[in-house]
């Protein structure tokens, strides 16, 4: 076992030493599928990044529900009791005709036009905020309908349409992430197993004098796969590189624009199981490439 | 410990190479093949290397049927027949101890054994010292010399060299014949193919010698078919 691991350091770090002796091909392979390896990365940072950026936007499922002129505040109040009895429903705030006013008042630059009217047309108020496990589409409407046929209630707004446009858009882009992601994925395995079948070409004396001497595919071929490894290994650094990169570079004017909206969001990077998805990906795929490439090529040479 | 019986050898292109030979060689034995180029030689060896099937007939060597063994249990076959070449098959970009040394990597031996061994091997054919020089370096009698430490150090039991003297001329081939002549005193089964007949003649060994792929004298064993029932 000992030695079993030993012979299989030895091949690790001597083919490591042989892409050395060729520093240029081997970074030029390693480049290729790092960049192949970061776009998709990227593009998935990005969706997570949307969505986490989204995720604030809760309160765009919030329900307005706004009372006859002619209710009084302690007819909303019970109202409000009522509602906040549902189980679908998390909290409900009341908003006040006065405070409404003053906050329009403040927010619009009405504010001398307001001070001409006697009194306020401005209804009371409730914000209804659904509970967290009955979000979906038909359960919120199911919501509003039933607050629409409360005492008192004249209009019941929801604004959610635009949201569920925006997940669903969130959504095509992820499944064409993963889309990219398998078919550079595939670009890889090509790219590698065509490497290998040329550095294999290359070794063909060598081969065949180690079959000739008893050599098995299996001995043959080790040191393709970790060659295979290496480029794999490389590549997923590089990716990783170029993402952490990009969000070094996006991350300070991001902050800004979020500044600028009152938020606090920032930039997240791929995180540790991200990263290590990335370069073990990157690995697995650099190994089935020379797999595949060595195990059928190494068939084909046999000494004459 | 090499029985032909029978054996055909046709190649693609329709030209058979070998034609209904019947030969044995016993363990410990030192045959010498001759002839002219392309009378078989070089085929002969390959199928006891197992490089060539037999098209026909069987071919047993070492208790193991070449015909019908697996493509699987090919590398092991190999590693009890040590192979040298008139051309001696070197990896010229690998230092002379790498090259000797390849046989025992693939078996596993491991590396502090691989050392004293391949310093010993390099030491029965002269070259002891010289393990760190590329085979570029050496001249041909070297480099063939390296081929044949290469082919004999996993102490293989039958030993086989197509034309080892090609290249040399009469002083070193002398001593790249010798060189084989000391192994197969210890044991080992040695063939040789050679077309320098001079030089066979002065070793007392067998000579089988060959003609369009088939044996014209030196089969000591015309009843070999009797035979088989005892071995």
């Amino acid at each position: 076992m000992k030695q079993w691991f030993e012979r299989h350091l030895q091949t690790l770090v001597g083919s490591l030493g042989r892409l050395w002796q060729h520093p240029f091909a081997a970074l030029f392979t390693i480049l290729v599928i790092g960049i192949a390896l970061a776009l998709p990365a990227c593009l998935h940072v990005l969706v997570q990044n949307v969505r986490a950026a989204s995720g604030g936007w809760e309160s765009a499922l919030d329900i307005s529900v706004y009372m006859k002129t002619s209710a009084s505040l302690d007819d909303t109040r019970r109202v409000a009791d009522r509602v906040r009895q549902r189980r679908d429903v998390d909290d409900v705030q009341i908003i006040k005709a006065d405070d409404a006013l003053e906050q329009f008042r403040k927010g619009s630059g009405f504010g001398s036009a307001l001070d001409a009217l006697t009194d306020n047309p401005l209804p009371h108020a409730l914000v209804v905020r659904p509970d967290a496990g009955f979000r979906e589409p038909a359960q919120i409407a199911s919501l509003s309908e039933a607050l629409r046929t409360l005492p008192g209630v004249d209009i019941v707004q929801l604004d959610t349409a635009w949201v569920t446009r925006f997940n669903a858009m969130l959504d095509v882009v992820r499944r064409i992430v993963l889309l990219a992601a398998a078919l550079f994925a595939l670009g890889i395995l090509v790219i590698v197993g065509n490497t290998i079948r040329l550095d294999i070409e290359n070794r063909r004396d060598e081969i065949e004098v180690t079959k000739l001497v008893g050599g098995s595919n299996a001995f043959v071929r080790r040191p393709f796969l970790y060659n295979g490894f290496w480029y794999g290994l490389g590549g997923g650094l590089v990716a990783w590189l170029v993402v952490a990169a990009a969000i070094a570079l996006l991350s300070e004017p991001v902050q800004r624009i979020a500044g600028l909206y009152g938020s606090e969001f920032a930039l997240r990077g791929l995180g540790l199981p991200g990263s290590a998805v990335l370069v073990s990906g990157g690995i697995v795929l650099g190994w089935l490439g020379s797999f595949v490439a060595a195990t059928r090529e190494l068939r084909g040479i046999e000494p004459r | 410990m090499i029985r032909f019986d029978r054996v055909w050898k046709r190649y693609a292109n329709g030209r058979d190479a070998v034609s209904d030979l019947t030969l044995e060689v016993d363990r410990g034995e030192m045959v010498f093949l001759t002839g002219h180029s392309g009378a078989g030689k070089s085929t002969l060896l390959k199928l006891i290397a197992l490089i060539e099937r037999p098209s026909r007939g069987t071919l047993v060597v070492n208790g193991q049927q070449t015909g019908t063994l697996r493509r699987s249990k090919i590398p092991a076959f190999r590693r009890q027949i040590g192979v040298v070449f008139q051309d001696h098959k070197l990896l010229m970009d690998r230092p002379v101890y790498d090259n000797v040394a390849l046989p025992l990597v693939i078996a596993g031996v491991p590396e502090k054994e691989i050392g004293k061994r391949v310093r010993a091997s390099l030491d029965q054919v002269g070259l002891l010292g010289r393990e760190h020089s590329r085979p570029i370096e050496l001249s041909t009698g070297e480099q063939q010399r390296v081929g044949i430490a290469r082919a004999v150090i996993s102490k293989p039991p039958i030993l086989i060299a197509d034309e080892p003297t090609g290249n040399l001329d009469p002083d070193l081939a002398v001593e790249i014949m010798n060189l084989f002549r000391r192994f197969n005193e210890v044991g080992v089964t040695v063939v040789v193919a050679s077309h320098d007949v001079h030089l066979i003649e002065r070793y007392g060994a067998r000579r089988v010698v060959l003609e369009g792929g088939r044996i014209t004298s030196g089969n000591a064993e015309p009843d070999l078919p009797h035979m088989q029932a005892s071995t």
